[in-house]
């Protein structure tokens, strides 16, 4: 009995919180849009025989016709994947440093790293505007010291989205990657380098492969979120930037078409599912390593 | 046939292997090593011994590479070694934390150093199932490092850094995470291996009875300086200084001005009823404050006074029973208290002294040393 009840707590918080809204957003992806409040039909209202026999997988069906959505599904696998490898190619030094560093350094440092997240996001993006921009901070001091003659485009652009999304989810890479390699034993590393290993070869043998489940961890954390971003690319990357969470957000506003931007919620959650059963696999394997 | 002692330090035309000259390191404004000069022969297996702190440590991670001197040089085959590092060196090193890889397998793990090398597959593979036969680890070569026991882990270790065939095997407190049945049967193994190898071995302990167990020599350290290099039975039957004496095993010293009495003999006046007489081949002036050192297996008890040189009378303060022998502790009228340790040849039942029984304690004028500091 008892046991029942500990297992039915986490059971009951997936339902509620997952399972339900869930159900609710497929059956809304199975509707048809209508001029309605709520816009779509049918409803309960019609009665449950009603309803379950006029819902179709219509919503579905038009998105792999129209080539707008898996563009965007595909230009947002791009974009997650290179700013992902992008925030690993600048988190890990970071983070290797922060290892590093002597022992009373760390906690100030580690506070850094968490210390923009007490600053609202939204507003920590549209900085981001100010620095970019052409009258920006960025092209004034490249002016200011001659590197350019011309101002640099780089607000609206890709390259903004990847600075913006670098930027935003650099600390979910440093932090599992520091965690790892502040665990490693430094005796480690003299002893591959008493084998005879330089110092590169002994990074790349011993530091490289020891931090892998930090690696793994910390771009899934990057990965997961920014296949979905919304905020970044609408703000950074203007019109030119397509993301399956800005179509997700005009379909949803600026359409109203609520059984579109519900089937193409659902789609976008099928394609998470993979990275976060890889994620979840990963933490398991990591935790029976070292148990 | 006459079989040699294998003593090379006795040998004015031997070559160390490695040779310390005048070694300083200051980490800051922190001496570790004090001016330190030493040699250590081919083959020999030396011990570094001496309280956290002394210098031990350092002193093997200058001979691994990890660390250079401040001043003075350092030569291993004749060669100076100041500035190559590690990987560059025929030293190999096992760590006290053992540093095993542990995303390796043992097979792996031993193998390592000679994939550096870039030595043959067949080469690499017979070299590795040879170091794992010596160290018996056959069965183990799959299984990851945190899937073996300590005992198992401490042999890697061991096959792992003597993979190489390295002139120079480091062993930083190779034992100390052992319980202490496996680090004796590990001592013994450790001896037969390098014996087998020839490899020199320098272990580094703070254990005085494992470096009095494997060495051949033994150098007694403080404070960045080396008190004392000799064999372990001259550590322990002549040390050099009270440090010395008081470092290795246990002892009685008994302090006090010095007077002549014969050739070669002393009489030490320690502040008991009458002075005790000492033998000893150095040279002392009158009245030099100097110090007897005695062990306390050395000393006899008896209820009786005995004949012989020198004896005292006191009570029973305190006994040590450690099951194969007992420690007396005698105290004088002086207050002064004399260690006696007698073996428990009979059952404790039939024990002939206990607390507060009056006693005499003895030994011969040689069975102590007389040291000047």
């Amino acid at each position: 009995m008892r046991r029942f009840v500990l297992i039915a707590v986490p059971y009951f918080w997936l339902l509620a919180l997952f399972l339900v809204p869930f159900v609710i957003v497929f059956k809304i992806a199975l509707s048809d849009a209508a001029l309605a409040i709520p816009p779509y039909m049918p409803t309960m209202k019609d009665g449950l025989s009603a309803m379950f026999s006029q819902l179709d997988f219509e919503n579905f069906v038009f998105l792999t016709e129209d080539d707008l959505y898996w563009k965007a599904y595909l230009s947002s696998l791009r974009i997650a994947f290179i700013s992902t490898v992008l925030t690993l190619l600048f988190g890990y030094p970071i983070a290797y440093a922060m290892a590093r560093a002597p022992h009373e350094w760390r906690a100030t440092l580690m506070m850094l790293i968490i210390l923009p997240f007490w600053t609202s996001f939204l507003i920590r993006v549209y900085a981001w505007i100010g620095i970019l921009s052409t009258e920006g901070l960025l092209n004034r001091f490249l002016f200011w010291i001659g590197a350019i003659s011309e101002p640099l485009t780089i607000l609206n652009t890709s390259t903004a989205v990847y600075i913006g999304i670098v930027y935003t989810y650099i600390p979910f890479m440093i932090l599992p990657i520091y965690a790892a390699l502040e665990r490693l034993d430094a005796s480690l590393i003299e002893a591959a380098e008493d084998l005879g290993c330089s110092r590169m070869k002994a990074f790349w043998l011993i530091t490289i492969p020891l931090s892998k489940g930090g690696i793994v961890a910390g771009c899934f954390l990057v990965f997961i979120p920014a296949l979905g971003e919304f905020v970044i690319p609408s703000l950074l990357g203007g019109s030119g930037t397509l993301m399956i969470g800005k179509v997700l957000f005009e379909e949803f506003f600026s359409n109203r078409d609520w059984p579109v931007a519900s089937a193409v919620a659902v789609i976008l959650l099928l394609i998470l599912i993979v990275p976060i059963i890889l994620f979840q696999r990963n933490e398991q394997r990591q935790q029976e390593a070292e148990g | 046939m006459v079989e040699t002692v294998f003593a090379p330090w006795d040998d004015p035309n031997t070559a160390p292997l490695i040779s310390f000259k005048n070694v300083t390191k200051r980490f800051g404004d922190f001496v570790a090593i004090d001016d330190l000069s030493l040699d250590i022969f081919e083959r020999e297996f030396f011990a570094l011994l001496g309280p956290s702190g002394c210098g031990k440590t350092t002193m093997m991670r200058m001979l691994a590479g990890f660390e250079n001197p401040t001043s003075g040089s350092m030569s291993l085959s004749g060669r100076d070694i100041a500035g190559i590092p590690p990987n560059k060196r025929a030293v190999n090193m096992m760590f006290q934390s053992y540093a095993l890889f542990p995303h390796l397998s043992v097979w792996e793990n031993i193998a390592f150093g000679l994939r550096r090398d870039g030595v043959a597959k067949d080469v690499l593979n017979a070299r590795v199932e040879e170091m794992l036969k010596l160290t018996r680890l056959e069965k183990f070569g799959r299984r990851k490092p945190h899937q073996i026991s300590g005992g198992q882990r401490q042999r890697v270790a061991l096959a792992r850094s003597l993979a190489k065939a390295p002139k120079l095997l480091l062993l930083d407190e190779p034992l100390g995470a052992l319980d202490k049945k496996l680090r004796q049967d590990t001592q013994f193994e450790l001896m037969d291996i390098q014996e087998q190898t020839g490899t020199t071995f320098v272990i580094v302990t703070h254990d005085q009875e494992e470096a009095m167990t494997v060495a051949s020599r033994v150098a007694v350290m403080d404070e960045g300086r080396i008190i004392q290099v000799a064999t372990p039975e001259k550590i322990y039957e002549a040390p050099n200084s009270v440090y010395v004496a008081d470092f290795i095993g246990d002892v009685n010293i008994l302090t006090g001005p010095v007077k002549a009495v014969g050739a070669d003999t002393y009489s030490l006046n320690f502040g008991g009823k009458e002075p005790v007489t000492a033998a000893c081949d150095r040279t002392f002036t009158e009245g030099e404050t100097t110090h007897l050192a005695i062990r306390p297996e050395k000393i006899g008890i008896h209820a009786e006074r005995p004949d012989g040189s020198n004896a005292v009378q006191g009570k029973v303060l305190d006994i040590a029973y450690l099951g194969n022998l007992s420690t007396y502790h005698v105290q004088l009228p002086s207050g002064q208290i004399i260690k006696a340790q007698t073996a428990n040849t009979r059952r404790i039942s039939r024990r002939a002294f206990t607390w507060e029984d009056p006693v005499w304690v003895s030994w011969s004028a040689t069975a102590g040393v007389l040291l000047d500091q």
